[in-house]
């Protein structure tokens, strides 16, 4: 059962409280863009067997979005920290590159 | 004017756990930034209550302030000042942005209560009810059985449950037979 922590209200939700929200850290393409960039925006998804963020929902809590970041492989959960956030935290990524040496996901190592 | 009648119409399961429609209670939705002193003080002026911290639930004699996220509070009032205080809201946080809606009729509202009350709520909720865990004035968002609900405990270790109305049979129902399946022993 995965366990991930609410950053909003802390509390150590499961499974059946949250709601996935697909991968973490998209650029929303929009008018102006290239088709390029558009088709990537609105297909193109990472699919690692290892790291990977993604976004969640504490859906039956307080109903914030949140992004975490886990194993895909071992469904370790490194960590969580708030949507509002632009990339993973400094510490987070010390975090796994600690675990997972060499790791990267899109433009984050 | 007609009546106002809570959803649940005063049902009640007695037993060692005794499940009760806790009645009519006012109940307001309040959004908006809670470090701002205009909320502060508007919050006390209705409920008597500081704004609670991190999922707690200060509540005394059916008035109080219910932590609901970092942007919400559910403030309890008697049922025929709802509206006054809706308006009083609006009044005092005039220019500043925030939301307020009288949520009463919106809602069933349960109480349990008795020694095992701890285990019923624990049946149906992926919580630790452990009294270490889960304590006087601590207050939690979650699921009961299938169905969004949101819980605290007071200092008489009785759950209040508070619910959607459209689902209030059935978090009533579920409480009901979670008391009468007796205890389980594991949180004693």
């Amino acid at each position: 059962m995965l366990t991930l922590q609410c950053p909003y209200c802390g509390v150590d939700a499961e499974e059946t409280e949250l709601n996935a929200g697909g991968e973490a850290h998209l650029k929303r393409e929009t008018v102006g863009s290239s088709d390029d960039d558009f088709e990537g925006y609105l297909f193109m998804r990472e699919n690692p067997k290892g790291v990977h963020f993604e976004r969640w929902r504490h859906s039956y809590g307080c109903g914030k979005w949140f992004l975490a970041a886990r194993d895909t492989n071992t469904l370790e959960v490194f960590g969580t920290y708030p949507a509002q956030s632009k990339e993973p935290p400094k510490e987070l990524r010390d975090k796994i590159s600690a675990k997972r040496p060499g790791w990267s996901w899109r433009e984050f190592k | 004017m007609s009546e106002p009648v809570s959803f649940l119409g005063g049902r009640v399961a007695e037993g060692a756990v005794t499940v009760r429609d806790a009645g009519l209670q006012g109940m307001i939705t309040l959004r908006g930034d809670l470090s701002a002193t205009k909320v502060k003080n508007v919050v006390k002026k209705i409920t008597g209550q500081a704004i609670p911290a991190q999922r707690k639930a200060l509540v005394e004699g059916g008035r109080g302030a219910v932590w609901m996220s970092p942007d919400e509070l559910l403030l309890l009032v008697p049922y025929a000042e709802a509206e006054e205080g809706v308006a009083a809201i609006a009044k005092a946080l005039k220019g500043v942005h925030h939301l307020a809606v009288n949520v009463s009729d919106a809602r069933a509202y349960i109480t349990v209560e008795g020694a095992g009350a701890a285990e019923v709520m624990a049946k149906n909720a992926p919580v630790d009810f452990t009294s270490a865990a889960f304590g006087t004035g601590d207050f939690r968002r979650s699921r009961l059985g299938q169905v969004a609900a949101a819980f605290w405990k007071d200092e008489a270790g009785a759950f209040h449950v508070v619910s959607f109305r459209s689902v209030g049979d059935y978090v009533f129902d579920l409480l009901r037979v979670s008391a009468e399946a007796g205890p389980v022993g594991a949180l004693s």
